[in-house]
């Protein structure tokens, strides 16, 4: 057996650890109700242990009633939610009319695929649309495109498939649903450690986009040990 | 350079040229040792106050564990209305504020308009995306323009994050220690820049790669103030000086020759090439 080294090279230099890809180790999730569809997500940005953002901004808008929940790398993410919000402002400028969240939704695997060895990003693409109404579609890791009936991702996820399971209905109303989004973000935040901060929702109807963040100090409490 | 054509050009434009990436990638593998490109321990911040940003950085440059430069300026100028810190590679960091100030030069002469803080950040994302990690630019961008104050972070691989106070670099957590304790809302501006003074001094105190003085940058709506060396806590305080008298050492022996008489004239035509 060697010798223990006297000091981990990451903790000689923290410059090593601060200039690792930031990522968005991430709870994620979008749910399809009666009146449209509600995101939500943690606020948390890592650089390896270091929290580089306690308040960040995982709902990204991509058009008027079309939102992207992204987990993932953040760069990477980033710059897909920048490509598709173009080509779908283009879209409805040439249609004089609201793109289809599917169109958006097929934007988002376009290119998730077509890059899929240079991208790490697992991303929730939902909102309204006058045609099909409020719609979830799911666009994991491959690139695959996915229509669903509500969405995780991220890191924390998996703590919360059991719940979601169990909890979720067809046809909720907003309250419900809103209480369903909160209590699973926060079960995430509590037992993923790249997740946490505040839970921030956008509730996407036919009318409009109204967003909403709780503080931590007024989320849920569950058992705590 | 009679001969230069396109190719010639492109080989000599030098720039950001990662064609040996792959090969050097491999060569490490086999226990090839890289060379160091010199790298900033930094610590950079900014903050929002009521009327504009304030910026500020350490000086020091480190290459390994030898400090390279004991006062360098890590606050680059982007735009007349938008400044910018830079850790991480100083080659990298300079070379792309200069290549994005130039093009936003390019942009207002077209234009006409003031530059905005957003465009700056998103040409400065774009190129640091396209290049992937390998342009080691991390940023601290802040201005004013015709939205108000704007402070962004943009990390190497091209994220991005828009933030009332930011801090980054090695120091990046001793100065955010001081941050996240003080900060408030809509501070005046001597708030604002004693709380940057300190959360730099944090970082060139208590971290191993920033060191030497304080440099601030104030960006308001209609002006700036780049207040270089704001504070020296770092200044040597007491130096040897070396005034050796004239015959400290002594002469033992002593030759002269006339120089001309070794002197070879050539006649040969040698004047210097003029370029017409």
């Amino acid at each position: 057996m060697d010798a223990i080294k006297p000091f981990d090279v990451v903790q000689m230099n923290p410059l090593k650890e601060l200039s690792k890809p930031h990522s968005m180790g991430t709870t994620i999730i979008a749910i399809k109700y009666r009146d449209g569809v509600l995101v939500g997500a943690d606020s948390r940005t890592t650089t390896g242990s270091y929290i580089a953002n306690r308040v960040s901004d995982k709902l990204t808008q991509v058009h008027e009633r079309i939102y992207c929940c992204r987990s993932g790398s953040a760069a990477d993410t980033q710059a897909v939610a920048d490509y598709v919000k173009y080509y779908l402002s283009m879209q409805s400028v040439e249609l004089g009319e609201l793109p289809r969240v599917k169109t958006a939704a097929n934007l988002f695997r376009t290119l998730c695929y077509q890059n899929k060895n240079h991208l790490m990003a697992g991303i929730l693409c939902a909102g309204w649309d006058p045609i099909e109404g409020g719609q979830v579609y799911s666009i994991p890791l491959g690139g695959t495109l996915v229509k669903q009936p509500f969405g995780t991702s991220g890191s924390g996820s998996s703590y919360i498939f059991g719940y979601c399971d169990v909890h979720y209905k067809d046809d909720m109303t907003l309250e419900e649903a809103e209480q369903f989004v909160k209590t699973a973000l926060t079960l995430a935040m509590q037992r993923d450690g790249s997740s946490g901060g505040v839970v921030r929702t956008v509730n996407i109807t036919k009318d409009g986009c109204e967003r909403k963040m709780v503080p931590w100090t007024e989320l849920p409490v569950f058992f705590e040990g | 350079m009679s001969n230069l054509n396109e190719e010639n050009y492109e080989e000599e434009r030098g720039g950001f040229v990662f064609d040996n990436v792959t090969r050097n990638m491999f060569m490490e593998t086999k226990g090839y040792q890289a060379p160091i490109a010199m790298k900033t321990g930094t610590t950079i911040a900014g903050v929002i106050f009521k009327g504009g940003v304030v910026l500020g950085a350490d000086t020091r440059a480190t290459n390994g564990p030898i400090v390279a430069d004991k006062n360098c300026s890590k606050i680059h100028f982007i735009a007349p209305n938008v400044y910018c810190c830079g850790a991480g590679t100083a080659a990298d960091t300079e070379n792309s504020t200069a290549l994005i100030s130039s093009k936003l030069a390019l942009h207002r002469y077209s234009t006409g308009r003031q530059t905005r803080v957003v465009t700056a950040m998103t040409l400065l994302k774009r190129m640091l995306f396209k290049y992937q990690g390998h342009v080691s630019a991390a940023l601290v961008l802040g201005g004013v323009d015709l939205d108000g104050s704007h402070l962004y972070t943009i990390y190497p691989h091209g994220s991005t994050d828009k933030l009332p106070f930011v801090t980054m670099g090695s120091g990046s957590l001793a100065a955010m220690a001081i941050f996240e304790e003080r900060f408030k809302d809509d501070m005046s501006e001597e708030e604002a820049k004693s709380l940057v003074h300190a959360g730099i001094s944090a970082g060139i105190f208590n971290d191993l790669g920033s060191g030497s003085n304080v440099d601030l940058c104030v960006i308001r709506k209609d002006s700036v103030e780049y207040l270089r060396g704001y504070d020296q806590p770092n200044e040597r305080n007491y130096r040897t000086s070396y005034v050796i008298p004239r015959g400290t050492t002594a002469t033992l022996s002593s030759t002269e020759e006339v120089l001309s008489k070794q002197l070879i004239i050539n006649e040969l035509d040698d004047r210097m090439e003029v370029a017409p």
